[in-house]
């Protein structure tokens, strides 16, 4: 791989995170998420990729008594994501995120995909047209439902509600999108439909997914991270971490031996 | 015993049907259908009860007469029957109840679920229910005792019995079963739905009110339909401080009597059985019930449009 091509969209240094309890979730995880490209959480229940993957975009936060320690930056600006002084708020306009459960809102899918814009306080309505159509095509499921936007999002099928919830994360522009194992709710044509969405995305942002499927990180990632008990145990490109992995632990969980 | 001994009885013995086991289910479920049935037996006892002396009310009355004269006096010498006076005065009185009730019974509960900490919540929900607890012939004197000597500092022209005082008290008294109702359908939201919205980049405040509120339509609804009941049918504070003058008005600032006043005045006088004028409090009643039913068909039929469905 020719890795020095390659930028750096944001970078986790010495992660450590801290549940209210006092249950110490992520030990000293650093990771770099690549420009343009999939880069893979995988690791057994319970290791911390999806406590890992929440960090990026505060998700923490809405929970009182949480506690970062270390560092998310952001590139080019180097923003630490995690600072005192950042945001959430504005943190979460630059990185979205598509959830396990596809959790569409009680409203049309018009409304649903507008919502990013509607609170960012875009009036104007043909804007508003253009970046629903925008992103609704962005999600593969404009031909779907462009007769029906008024309809109710519920309507729609798993997978499509999925995809209406990656058109919502789409239509506010994020630089960063991260998926917290979004095709685990969903039947395996769906699944291949959103994976194949998540392979055309990455020309346009970065993508960190988390995920319990081993096939799906080899099939879609570029780069996959293997966690395990809140450690980074091993980071590489994902043809090297399943033909020849450095670590012995990791070896032992993508061959099935463990995990 | 050995487990050698429980394998003993053949096959055919041990797979037959175990007729005491049945006959006690038998039992739980027949006692079971009962609960469930009483209810259901009284109210259509209710109902009877209701139609039969009101059918004896309407063999005097005229059914137009008492749907369509504006005057009440039914145990007077010069008697009228028109029902007009109590409906409006059931509904001036309840109106004023509900305009209060509702956006401070529906703000409460968005601040209890969405905004208020844990430890806020747990310990001002018990002090709001708490108000539900009060009796409310306690309201009543506070209307007329507290509420209405206030009212009257501001506009020295209102009566001592008057429908706004018992109606704004009416409303505080409501206020806590909105609030609560409206509140568990808030917090029976799913999480991922909240989290949905903040990861959108929303605030709090967008969070609560373009989300969890449309999402918890229905459970609000069933709060105000629960609250408008609870105005509709509110006897003691109003018998107590709105005077029991039927008068045909929907001004809150002239006294006036509900439904429900008249049929508690009538009911603890001394009016004969059978009589026309004992006969009027089951008419009245009857158009209580109406109401409160058309009120409930229609919560029904909003719950049902509103449906949540995630």
């Amino acid at each position: 791989m020719a890795q020095n091509k390659l930028n750096i969209k944001a970078e986790a240094k010495n992660l450590n995170f801290f549940y209210a309890d006092g249950t110490k979730a992520l030990k000293d995880v650093s990771l770099p998420v690549y420009e343009n490209k999939i880069t893979a959480l995988i690791g057994p229940s319970g290791c911390g990729k999806s406590t890992f993957l929440r960090c990026f975009n505060r998700m923490h936060d809405l929970y009182p008594g949480n506690r970062y320690e270390g560092q998310i930056l952001l590139h080019p600006d180097n923003t630490n994501v995690l600072a005192k002084g950042v945001d959430p708020i504005e943190v979460r306009m630059r990185i979205s995120m598509v959830f396990q459960k596809p959790n569409p809102f009680p409203k049309s899918i018009y409304e649903n995909v507008a919502y990013g814009l509607r609170v960012r306080g875009e009036r104007s309505k043909s804007a508003v047209d253009d970046k629903v159509e925008e992103a609704l095509k962005g999600a593969s499921l404009w031909n779907e439902v462009k007769d029906r936007l008024q309809d109710l999002a519920f309507n729609l099928s798993g997978g499509q509600q999925q995809r209406l919830c990656i058109a919502r994360a789409l239509a506010t522009d994020p630089e960063i999108m991260l998926f917290d194992e979004p095709t685990s709710a969903l039947d395996p044509i769906a699944t291949v439909n959103i994976e194949e969405l998540m392979s055309g995305l990455k020309n346009k942002l970065s993508i960190l997914i988390v995920t319990h499927n081993m096939q799906q990180a080899a099939r879609i990632s570029d780069y996959t991270a293997y966690m395990y008990l809140g450690e980074m145990i091993e980071f590489d490109a994902t043809d090297k971490i399943f033909t020849n992995p450095g670590r012995k632990e990791t070896e032992d969980y993508i061959t099935g031996k463990f995990g | 015993m050995t487990t050698t001994q429980l394998k003993d009885p053949p096959i055919s013995k041990r797979l037959a049907k175990n007729i005491k086991r049945n006959f006690i289910e038998r039992v739980i479920e027949i006692i079971l259908m009962f609960a469930a049935l009483a209810a259901t037996f009284i109210t259509i006892g209710i109902v009877y009860i209701l139609v039969t002396e009101a059918s004896g009310f309407f063999k005097e009355v005229s059914i137009i007469e008492f749907l369509t004269s504006r005057q009440w006096s039914p145990l007077f010498e010069d008697a009228h029957y028109g029902i007009l006076p109590l409906i409006s005065g059931t509904l001036t009185t309840s109106f004023v109840a509900l305009s209060i009730a509702i956006p401070i019974g529906t703000v409460a509960a968005i601040y209890l679920s969405e905004f208020a900490s844990h430890k806020t919540r747990e310990s001002v929900k018990p002090v709001l229910e708490l108000l539900v607890g009060v009796p409310t012939v306690v309201f009543g004197y506070f209307a007329l005792l507290f509420v209405t000597p206030l009212l009257q500092k501001i506009n020295p022209d209102l009566p001592t019995f008057n429908m706004l005082g018992p109606g704004i008290v009416m409303g505080v008294m409501i206020i806590p079963y909105i609030a609560s109702v409206a509140e568990d359908a808030m917090r029976a939201v799913p999480m991922n739905m909240r989290e949905g919205s903040y990861a959108m980049g929303a605030t709090k405040f967008q969070t609560a009110i373009r989300v969890v509120t449309p999402a918890a339509t229905s459970g609000i609804i069933a709060a105000y339909i629960l609250g408008i009941s609870r105005a509709v049918g509110e006897t003691m504070v109003v018998a107590i401080a709105a005077g029991q003058q039927p008068t045909f008005t929907f001004n809150p600032l002239e006294g006036a009597a509900t439904i429900t006043a008249y049929i508690v005045q009538v009911a603890m006088g001394d009016l004969p059985h059978g009589s026309l004028g004992y006969q009027s409090i089951f008419a009245a009643g009857m158009v209580l019930f109406v109401i409160t039913f058309v009120f409930n068909i229609l919560g029904h039929m909003a719950r049902k449009r509103f449906a949540e469905r995630y």
